[in-house]
């Protein structure tokens, strides 16, 4: 049986638990510290392993774009058993928009060969523009399904379940295609001692935009500028009171001032 | 750069158009009197609808046919701009066929994508979409420098919606292009998640359970608590990752955006992805054993306690009410 091929998309972002800030000469998110493989990411590495396991055989690579040479989220990925990574990373990257991004990773996935099958999260956890899946199955000329929730392939074919505003839709695609899915479609592992320590020994291909081809990137290739930053009123915090048991009548009385009850 | 041309991408069934379309179609409106919607799939059915918040052009792809709507609704848009109707500026809800469409479109006009914003203004000759960040303590204001047509998609509720007192849309029947094995994904069966009670999205009031429910069987006690206020029962991102409660039932960044009068958050300590999706409710309720809880900073009434303890007293006080 052909083993199947698949490429997930990572990003390593800074800790989501440490408050976020901007560089304060471009108006960029800085992202120059220690990165990990966002927690939406984890979910697709998860799929692409187990719907390997399921074609009774197969082999998943990650791709990522960093502008600072960062792989400490990539060997997260790796220790839960991709088998190999391709980083773009360069300088030149910086500030670029969601388009380049996914010109720039859709390259990466054409240089590790293309998959059966590419799977992303639905929107990185800093960024959030949300549109960089759909834009990479364009640049590749890739059917996708998006927001899926549940992923299955039969003979070939796709069976999906995807996330609509009123339930679900049930959606067939022949591959090769892209995916992107919701967070908790299925739950990721935990790297063991052992992943993690083959893990360090997997190897990371590093290349630049220009060695992809893709130019130009960063600032220079974005259609947008940032214009101005400012401070969001703030709402204030009201009454904070410690639950002394009688604390439900506070809401009870609050709820009728509101006139709700 | 002038804008004299807004496409707005519209959504409806039954003759009737989604709140979120008629948000975008009041803003629209207020950047030129030269409006038209664009609706992936019979918009000859809206073309009142639509008129009554003030398009005055409808672009009607007629039955997808089980096509998705994101390459399907692309192709159709690039082909009337390749045909000569050009606009300047083409709003989408930032939803699941929204984002999907002004993806694939940014990739075949070659044009940037400014998303999840909640505003967008005309600066002297400049476009400017404004998107909240960290949580919506700050504001960004991004104008878009390359050429048109500019693509962006907005949160819901980010506009009101006025009718313009319009008469029908005139309908402009546009062909769907076949977009090849890029279009080769079929729809081949449509569930419909029944929810009894109002909608999450458009409750007066919204209860939501976190992680601080300690296991998923107590959120019968946010269900029943929504109940009792004849409000919607929401949840925070964790309790949705871990299989709690179905993904519809996500408040945040990740999932719905609420400005319900009144908003309960039951142990959620209000991580930023949560606090984006709720902090324009009215009033804020908030329980929670930590009282450290960032959920706090942003509460009306904060009340530093257990879940397990003020849910039941509070239930039980509702129901003495009757």
């Amino acid at each position: 049986m052909k083993v199947m091929k698949i490429v997930v998309c990572v990003k390593q972002i800074p800790d989501p638990a440490t408050p976020g800030s901007l560089d304060s000469s471009t108006n960029a998110l800085k992202r120059d510290g220690k990165l990990i493989l966002d927690d939406s990411d984890a979910y697709g590495v998860e799929m692409a392993l187990q719907l390997a396991t399921a074609a009774g055989g197969g082999e998943v690579s990650i791709v990522s774009m960093a502008p600072n040479n960062e792989t400490s989220g990539m060997r997260t990925a790796l220790a839960m058993g991709a088998v190999r990574g391709v980083l773009v990373s360069d300088p030149a990257l910086g500030g670029s928009d969601a388009l380049t991004t996914a010109k720039v990773l859709a390259a990466a996935i054409n240089k590790v060969g293309m998959p059966d099958l590419v799977i992303a999260a639905t929107e990185s956890t800093d960024g959030y523009t949300g549109t960089v899946p759909e834009q990479i199955a364009e640049v590749l000329g890739l059917p996708s399904v998006t927001f899926a929730k549940k992923v299955k392939v039969e003979g070939g074919t796709l069976k999906i379940d995807r996330q609509t505003e009123a339930g679900y839709d049930e959606v067939e695609c022949p591959l090769p295609a892209l995916v992107s899915v919701t967070a908790g479609v299925v739950e990721p592992r935990y790297p063991s001692f052992k992943g993690i320590m083959d893990a360090k020994k997997k190897e990371i291909v590093t290349v630049t935009a220009a060695d992809l081809g893709v130019t130009p990137v960063g600032w220079s290739g974005a259609g947008q500028k940032v214009s101005s930053v400012t401070q969001a009123e703030a709402r204030k915090a009201g009454q904070v009171i410690e639950d002394d048991g009688e604390a439900f009548n506070k809401i009870v009385a609050f709820l009728e001032t509101l006139k709700v009850i | 750069m002038a804008v004299n041309n807004v496409w707005v991408f519209a959504q409806g069934n039954n003759g009737t158009i989604t709140s979120f379309t008629a948000e975008l179609l009041t803003k629209a409106r207020s950047l030129t009197d030269n409006v038209s919607a664009f609706v992936p799939g019979d918009g000859s059915a809206l073309a009142d609808a639509l008129g009554k918040y003030g398009a005055k052009k409808v672009y009607s792809t007629g039955d997808l046919g089980g096509r998705l709507v994101g390459v399907a609704a692309s192709n159709a848009m690039k082909s009337v701009i390749d045909g000569g109707d050009k606009p300047d500026l083409i709003l989408f809800p930032q939803n699941y066929d929204g984002r999907d469409t002004i993806a694939r479109l940014s990739v075949k006009l070659g044009v940037t994508v400014l998303t999840n914003s909640i505003d967008i203004a005309i600066n002297g000759g400049d476009v400017v979409a404004t998107t909240p960040i960290f949580g919506g303590n700050v504001l960004f204001a991004t104008a878009f420098s390359g050429p048109g047509p500019h693509l962006a998609s907005f949160r819901p509720k980010s506009f009101a919606a006025e009718e313009s007192g319009g008469g029908a849309a005139q309908v402009v029947a546009v062909t769907v292009p076949d977009g090849g094995v890029t279009a080769a994904a079929r729809v081949t069966a449509v569930h419909v998640e029944e929810t009894s009670g109002p909608k999450l999205d458009e409750a007066n009031i919204v209860v939501s359970g976190g992680r601080g429910l300690g296991e998923s069987t107590n959120f019968a006690m946010v269900e029943e608590l929504a109940k009792l206020l004849h409000g919607a029962p929401g949840a925070s991102r964790a309790i949705v990752d871990a299989g709690w409660v179905p993904y519809s039932y996500q408040v945040g960044q990740t999932g719905k955006v609420v400005k319900p009068s009144v908003y309960i958050a039951a142990g959620i300590s209000g991580a930023t992805q949560h606090m984006v999706g709720m902090k324009g409710s009215k009033n804020i309720i908030a329980i929670n054993k930590d009282k450290e809880a960032p959920i706090f900073a942003v509460a009306d009434l904060g009340i530093v306690g257990d879940v397990h303890k003020v849910l039941p007293k509070l239930i039980e006080a509702l129901k003495a009410r009757g």
